[in-house]
């Protein structure tokens, strides 16, 4: 069997290195692969056997989950072309995106104080189409600019829409409790 | 052997072994094993021809155990040492009960998992387990004819680390080897999804005993996806059963019955229950010790009333997994139900009014769970057929580890397809620190207290550094049973430390070895039976190997020689129906011996029909 761990995650699954993919051939590939390299197809093999499919599943997994979100994909691509995308360092950001960022939270506590699951289903369903927009601004400046500085930075309000995203999704839950 | 089967020339002995798996379902009410038997699953039953085992043990003071039919009889005369629904105790500690005191039970707290007092000692729910997974395996193992190359084991999916630990400890104190553990839901997707040749997103809604879960699976040409799951490790129709108990003491104008009183009052309750999934009133009766009757009359209509909020509990959990799964009821094309708590016409009716839509039930919602476990175990132990597929499942609940100020930091989130890897560093926060506590959590809340605490275990030996400089990275591995290892390392002096995470009731080493010893006494019967079926299958072989050389070489023998064959080709029949080892033995050795000569002469004649065959030069 040929595996090798250090390919990038686009050559492991036969997929130009760019930002715009099809979701379906991702899955497809992925698909392909786990037929291949799943532990249950170890189960009566070695240890050694075994051991290999868990690390190759693990990292096709890995791979799956990186090529298929925008963000981990996006994030992923400029770490390849040298840039990091500093999310954890890099907090400045354009003064009306703040502003923006205010606003949704304060209306995301509001509807959390009130019960009021509509707005905050209304309120998620905003994120996405932010996230959406985001995302095609990504591609272009990846794909057709080559101006990684600015998809860095689009990279990171990306995160931070996520990061509202998961906040919604984690109210909206407490709530269905 | 003798009777040397002669095989043409060019042509394999054995042209594919079989290998011998099954699917165990560890039911918290019933439990069952299940084979593939010529490309189709079945269920064993036992001598009386039950198939579903109830998950009932019964110990008593000289140490005999008995699992099972028999157990569950002894319910009522003997409840304290008669276990029920053992399943709710895995992986537990008495805190974790909501209703300790509505059992009749003895618990006793021990480290992070419980044991019960019963009259042939402490037994922790491991054990118990075990007794029920060594009565199915001798069962499969006597019906199958032979010894297990492993088994299927399923869990509820929403089972945490600590509760999947102990269901593989109790399958290996069994001795059983464990091909993988399965969830439940996903076990019943692969029956079904084979079976009907689905595709699209189904979901599997599956209320058992004692348990709750819902996945939500994609299924496309082979491949199972689950995509989210969610559930409720403590509800199920033993709840339902609870409620209406409760109702008959408030009705009865009773409060403190003494177990003898509760159980019996709790196998009524659980009988009307199961009575008026198909009848509209019933009438619940009984004798308490104190000689006062009860004599009550209840209607579906009250019943469905007094459990319509458990119903509704249920749709919590199905809610999550589609928002996980992002995707809307719509989006459904099947529901398939599993679990006998699902045959209640409250719980159908609030399915189809969620889902807009009938659901499926045109399987044995009680047999699907262990059909699809052996169909898997089939495939695991390399017995394919045509017919592949693949299982991706998901860990139902994130994973995490303490951090400043008791919170939580999730580090793999869950429904993450395993098997998986996540890492993530951490630093110190004192100058000169040079040891870094690790506490591994499972669950969706912030706090540590609200999370279940897997393990703790310490990082020690980091040079001496300011504080923050040290870069400790610790990384979780989820394998394909969803067990979990956790390992640290200090990036920069490359210290190291790693555990599998074994859950905090950690049987201790001494523990284990005295299950072991425990264990031994029940291995001595276990090995006996094993004898037997070794000698069955031995003999067996003889006398089929017998009766088809004398049907196609009967010229070989002499008049007297078929005679005496073929009487103690009878004897060896007779031998092998009874339980004696010995017996078995000796008869199979005679029959070998007076077979030999004839065994010779067909050898000799088989051996020059070979040669006959062949060219002189390829002999060379
Ligand atoms: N006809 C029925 N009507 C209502 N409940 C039933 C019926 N048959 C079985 N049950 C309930 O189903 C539960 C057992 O379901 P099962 O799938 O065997 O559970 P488990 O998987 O937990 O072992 C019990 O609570 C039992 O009372
Ligand atoms: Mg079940």
């Amino acid at each position: 069997m040929s595996f090798d761990f250090s390919d990038n995650h686009f050559s492991l699954f036969g997929l130009p290195v760019q930002f715009r993919q099809d979701v379906v051939d991702i899955e497809a590939v992925y698909r392909t692969l786990q037929a291949q390299y799943h532990p249950d197809r170890a189960v009566t093999g070695s240890d050694s056997d075994k051991r290999f499919a868990l690390q190759a599943a693990t990292h096709i997994n890995d791979a799956f989950h990186t090529l298929k979100s925008p963000l981990a994909r996006a994030r992923y691509l400029l770490k390849l072309q040298g840039f990091d995308t500093q999310e954890e360092t890099n907090t400045s950001m354009p003064a009306d995106f703040l502003m923006q960022q205010m606003e949704w939270r304060e209306a995301i506590a509001e509807a959390k104080q009130t019960h009021d699951l509509d707005e905050l289903e209304a309120l998620a369903t905003q994120l996405r189409s932010e996230s959406r927009s985001l995302t095609t601004l990504i591609a272009g400046l990846i794909d057709d600019k080559q101006d990684f500085n600015r998809a860095g930075l689009v990279v990171r309000k990306l995160r931070f829409i996520e990061k509202l995203e998961q906040e919604i999704g984690d109210a909206i839950e407490a709530l269905l409790d | 052997m003798a009777l040397l089967q002669i095989a043409e020339p060019g042509q394999s002995t054995a042209p594919h072994q079989h290998r011998l798996a099954v699917g165990i379902d560890l039911g918290t009410t019933n439990s069952l094993v299940a084979t593939v038997r010529s490309g189709s699953a079945v269920v064993l039953p036992d001598t009386a021809g039950f198939g579903l085992v109830p998950s009932v043990v019964h110990y008593t003071a000289d140490n005999s155990v008995t699992v099972g039919h028999l157990a569950q009889a002894r319910q009522i005369d003997d409840p304290r040492n008669t276990i029920v629904s053992v399943k709710r105790f895995m992986g537990r500690s008495v805190a974790d009960l909501p209703d300790a005191s509505s059992t009749p039970y003895r618990f006793v707290d021990a480290p992070g998992m419980l044991k019960i007092k019963t009259i042939a000692g402490e037994k922790s729910p491991v054990e118990v387990s075990a007794d029920i997974l060594r009565e199915l395996r001798i069962r499969a193992e006597q019906s199958l004819g032979g010894e297990l190359v492993g088994a299927v084991v399923t869990v509820p999916a929403y089972f945490d680390d600590a509760q999947r630990q102990a269901t593989k400890d109790a399958a290996r104190l069994a001795g059983l080897n464990v091909l993988r553990l399965l969830n439940e839901p996903t076990a019943a997707a692969i029956a079904y999804g084979l079976d009907n040749a689905a595709e699209g997103i189904y979901v599997v809604y599956d209320l058992g005993g004692g348990t709750f879960d819902v996945s939500v699976l994609e299924l496309t040409r082979g491949v199972f996806q689950v995509r989210a799951t969610s559930g409720d490790s403590s509800l199920g129709g033993d709840d339902f059963d609870q409620r209406l108990y409760c109702w008959i003491l408030q009705q009865a104008g009773l409060t403190t019955p003494s177990d003898k009183d509760m159980r019996l009052l709790l196998s009524r309750a659980r009988e009307a229950k199961e009575l008026l999934t198909d009848h509209h009133t019933t009438r619940i009766t009984a004798v308490l010790s104190d000689g006062e009757a009860i004599d009550l009359e209840l209607s579906a209509e009250t019943f469905q009333t007094i459990t319509a909020q458990l119903v509704q509990k249920t749709l919590t959990p199905v809610r999550k997994a589609l928002r996980d799964a992002q995707l809307a009821t719509e989006d459904v094309k099947g529901v398939v139900l599993v679990g006998g708590a699902t045959r209640m016409p409250h719980v159908r009716k609030a399915v189809a009014d969620y889902f807009k839509r009938e659901p499926l039930t045109n399987l044995d919602p009680d047999k699907v769970v262990a059909l699809g476990a052996a169909m898997q175990a089939n495939a695991l132990a390399g017995n394919r057929g045509d017919e592949e597929w693949l299982l991706l499942d998901v860990i139902p609940l994130s994973l995490g580890l303490e951090t400043m100020g008791g919170l939580v930091e999730k580090i793999v989130p869950r429904n993450s397809t395993i098997p998986t890897a996540r890492a993530q560093e951490f630093t110190t926060f004192k100058n000169g620190q040079t040891a870094m506590a690790i506490h591994v959590l499972q669950g969706e809340r912030e706090l540590v207290q609200d999370c279940r605490s897997l393990a703790r275990f310490e990082l020690r030996g980091i040079p001496p550094m300011p504080a923050g400089a040290a870069r400790i990275r610790v990384t979780f591995q989820v394998d394909a049973d969803g067990l979990l290892a956790v390992s640290a390392k200090e990036q920069i002096s490359n210290v190291e430390a790693s555990i599998i995470v074994k859950p905090s009731y950690g049987l201790a080493d001494h523990e284990i070895a005295q299950m072991l010893e425990d264990s031994m006494q029940n291995a001595e019967q276990d090995k006996n039976a094993r004898n037997l079926l070794e000698a069955r299958v031995e003999a067996q072989a003889l006398l089929d190997a017998t009766r088809s050389a004398l049907a196609t070489d009967s010229a070989l023998v002499s008049p007297d020689e078929h005679g005496n064959i073929m009487q103690l080709l009878t004897q060896l029949e007779i031998c092998q129906q009874g339980e004696d080892i010995q017996a078995i033995r000796e008869a199979t050795e005679q029959l070998n011996r007076i077979t030999e000569p004839f065994a010779a002469r067909r050898m000799d004649v088989g051996v020059r029909k070979a040669l006959a065959g062949q060219r002189i030069d390829e002999l060379g």
